[in-house]
């Protein structure tokens, strides 16, 4: 027994700003002060609030130390842990109250309306040990299933609790599980989507980092209802540490006999086997992931028939992403009605969001459906930094939409999302102030969407490259009016005309910014000016009054572009100006504007 | 997909390479979908997919060259051209885009003299422009083969690539 245990947050967020080196470095100085029998080093999954790595907690105090340096390690060894003095000046100070007294990291604004599901163990177990897993009630509920339910009463579980695809589409799961179920075969497959590809999403990572365990429970569980014997989870490549826990979770399932033939004592038998994938977005579609598993160049194929019907190698498959997976074994545990009274009428549970952009706590959110976007972002989040004016909120990433300040109070569920233009998507939000140029914004998804078309089909692949370019223009202060009614009418055209996901949902960034801010779009057009000062062409730069003449502008300049007397105020000549910046970095006195 | 030139670095691997990749195409093969596992671990052995490697795959699994290519084209991970000692990432992912990485990544063009998906002629570094990598908290982003670099501004840029210069 250890008097103390010590979590040190082992996410992608925190090992980037060194919590494996705090880690040996509280190691070593535990040991050094002779406690290594009294206190343990944990190293767990995403704590969630990823701004203020690295971060760890003290237990059984729950003492909350964020933006931990391997110089305080010491300090925090030898009064605290061995003297039980917490170091307050370390703690995270929303945690630390004006009598000096503690309050628990469940009552700090960030924590205090999440409600933790699918998250339910990151940050709070050792995702390297099936016992650790076990001990938060693993594996209970594919005990459950196959002891004591019958895969119809499984899937009809899984239905009633009102659980909807976390991937973005949100189609309810237990139909899709029940369609695969009707289908006879020799062979069926449960795939799981774990190829986060939107650019600025990383819940299921965490999940996979921080609970892997969870994963492959689910897959097991959905295995018996579909009737299926080999799973297969197309892993993100570019998530190593994912992998890696992965296939440890793999090898220690296999060897307790949760993985593999005869599981548990019956005659079901499943096993999982990792396919990586290798960095195309469009992979994220379910039948050009099935295409990649395959071996082959992933694109997609025309549906019917449905991977129900017919999925990987031409058997009958589910496919379900991560998040999904995450909300089974407690569905099967604690109940459909249990699950259903969290979230909206037609949306139920919970979501995690990843929070990102202009926004002072970055991180990883986990709320009942139907949390305003308000509250997500003032109260979670923290606000937008540096005083700065929320502008919108970006959900569902390339094929999302943006929701603008004045629908912040829209309670987020998957239709409410749709009925604003946006689509709830696999769960980045990212915040935008108001520095940012939605025009701008618009274009770096279609550079996105232009990269990711796979090329089988033509409106996908010519269609967003010319709406790519009208975007151009329009960023460029070439664009005419009209040209906005073009984008806009080739908006529909791809998005009916397109044979995937990818591509009906390409133009929706586009469709979603113009309907918001049309203004900023006919300012870039009649003006010439781009009102938030981001897109290059349009911006201007000036010199204002605080000129001193110290020519240190001109001498940097690459173009020649700044003239003036020494002691005397400059200028820029804007026909020679290439737009560069150096020009501003280099003044010392603010004399330079950019408008 | 983005276009690719291919570089001029002539092929440089050894038998040893081309056993192990032998030795591991033998393994993998029986295996449902086998080329994609393939490919990569030729990757981890080359550190790219040249012609050369491409054409050992497709004469092992008995499959046309183009076959191989236009899987290896069609995967952002998959490089035809051989990387630098130091492999930079910068994040252009929507979170550290939203918090100016664009202006990273430029500054990292302008230092190095070099574009996304380049190597510098004296093959320390070279640049990929790269999808979140998952820690927004950082945002922006940029990598050197393992370390990270985060809450940068392009100032940052020269004093990070001046410690990799051996």
């Amino acid at each position: 027994m250890y008097r103390s245990h010590v979590l040190v947050c082992g996410g992608t967020g925190c090992t980037s700003s060194g919590s494996h080196q705090i880690c040996a470095e509280l190691e070593k100085e535990i040991k050094k002060q002779g406690l290594a029998e009294e206190v343990k080093v944990v190293m767990t999954g995403c704590f969630g609030l990823c701004a203020l790595g690295p971060i760890m907690i003290v237990y059984p105090e729950g003492s909350f130390y964020s933006r931990v340096k391997v110089e305080d390690i010491p300090e925090i060894v030898s009064e605290h842990l061995l003297k039980g003095r917490i170091v307050s000046r370390l703690l995270y100070q929303e945690t630390v109250q004006t009598d000096g007294s503690i309050k628990s990291l469940n009552e700090t604004n960030f924590y205090k309306k999440q409600h933790r599901v699918a998250l339910r163990n990151c940050g709070v177990i050792t995702p390297e040990n099936i016992e650790a897993y076990i001990a938060e009630d693993g594996y209970q509920a594919l005990a459950k299933a196959l002891t004591e339910m019958t895969p119809q009463q499984v899937i009809d579980e899984i239905s009633a609790s009102g659980l909807r695809g976390r991937g973005g589409a949100g189609f309810p799961t237990g139909r899709k599980w029940s369609f695969a179920a009707a289908n006879q075969a020799d062979q069926k497959y449960v795939c799981c989507n774990a190829d986060e590809g939107d650019p600025g999403a990383f819940m299921d990572r965490s999940v996979l980092e921080g609970d892997p365990h969870v994963v492959l429970e689910a897959m097991a569980i959905a295995g018996y209802a579909i009737g299926a014997s080999q799973g297969y989870i197309y892993v993100h490549a570019e998530y190593p540490i994912a992998v890696h826990r992965l296939q440890i979770a793999i090898d220690q399932a296999r060897e307790y006999g949760l993985l593999g033939k005869g599981i548990l004592g019956t005659d079901f038998n499943f096993d999982i086997d990792l396919r990586l994938g290798a960095g195309a977005f469009v992979c994220g579609e379910e039948t050009a992931l099935m295409t990649s598993i395959e071996g082959h160049r992933g694109e997609p194929r025309p549906r019917p028939p449905f991977p129900a019907v017919k999925g990987l190698f031409q058997k009958p498959t589910i496919l379900n992403n991560v998040e999904t997976y995450a909300n089974v074994p407690r569905i099967i545990l604690k109940g459909a009605a249990w699950f259903s009274s969290m979230g909206t009428e037609k949306s139920k549970g919970t979501k995690v969001f990843a929070l990102g952009g202009k926004i002072v706590n970055t991180g990883l959110v986990e709320i009942p459906m139907g949390t305003t976007l308000r509250e997500i972002v003032e109260d979670i989040g923290g606000g937008i930094p540096n005083g700065k004016k929320f502008k919108a909120a970006q959900t569902g990433g390339p094929s999302g939409g943006c929701i603008p300040a004045d629908k912040i109070d829209v309670p987020i569920d998957y239709d409410n999302l749709i009925a604003i233009g946006s689509m709830m998507g696999s769960g980045g939000l990212i915040v935008m102030d108001e520095d940012n140029c939605m025009v701008d914004i618009a274009k770096f998804f279609l550079e996105f969407t232009v990269d990711e078309s796979c090329g089988k089909c033509t409106p996908c692949r010519i269609g967003t490259r010319r709406l790519l370019e009208l975007l151009t223009k329009v960023t460029e202060g070439k664009a005419t009016m009209e040209d906005l009614d073009k984008m806009e009418q080739l908006c529909y055209y791809i998005k009916e005309n397109s044979l995937c996901g990818l591509g009906q949902t390409a133009p929706n960034p586009v469709l979603s910014t113009l309907r918001y801010f049309r203004e900023e779009y006919e300012a870039h057009i009649k003006d010439k000016s781009c009102p938030a000062g981001v897109c290059k062409k349009l911006v201007r730069y000036s010199i204002n009054d605080n000129c001193k003449g110290c020519t240190a502008c001109a001498r940097k300049c690459p173009v020649g572009a700044i003239s003036g007397a020494v002691k005397q105020k400059h200028v820029i000549d804007p026909a020679t100006c290439i737009k560069c910046g150096v020009c501003m970095e280099t003044c010392k006195f603010g004399a330079i504007e950019k408008k | 997909m983005g276009k690719q030139t291919i570089s001029k670095i002539p092929f440089s691997g050894t038998p040893e390479q081309e056993a192990q990749l032998r030795g591991k195409i033998d393994e993998l093969k029986q295996q449902p979908g086998a080329l994609m596992p393939i490919l990569q671990s030729a990757q981890e052995i080359y550190g790219y997919l040249p012609i050369e490697v491409q054409k050992i795959v497709a004469e092992e699994l008995n499959i046309p060259l183009e076959e191989v290519y236009g899987v290896v084209t069609f995967y952002a991970q998959f490089s035809l051209n051989p990387k630098g000692r130091y492999k930079i990432g910068v994040c252009l992912g929507t979170a550290c885009y939203v918090k100016g990485s664009q202006d990273v990544f430029d500054k990292v063009c302008s230092c190095l003299n070099i574009g996304n998906g380049d190597i510098t002629e004296d093959g320390r570094f070279s640049l990929e422009a790269t999808r979140c990598i998952g820690c927004c908290g950082l945002a922006p982003v940029m990598t050197v083969n393992d370390d990270v670099y985060g809450r940068l501004v392009p100032e940052d840029i020269p004093g990070i690539l001046a410690k990799y210069q051996d």
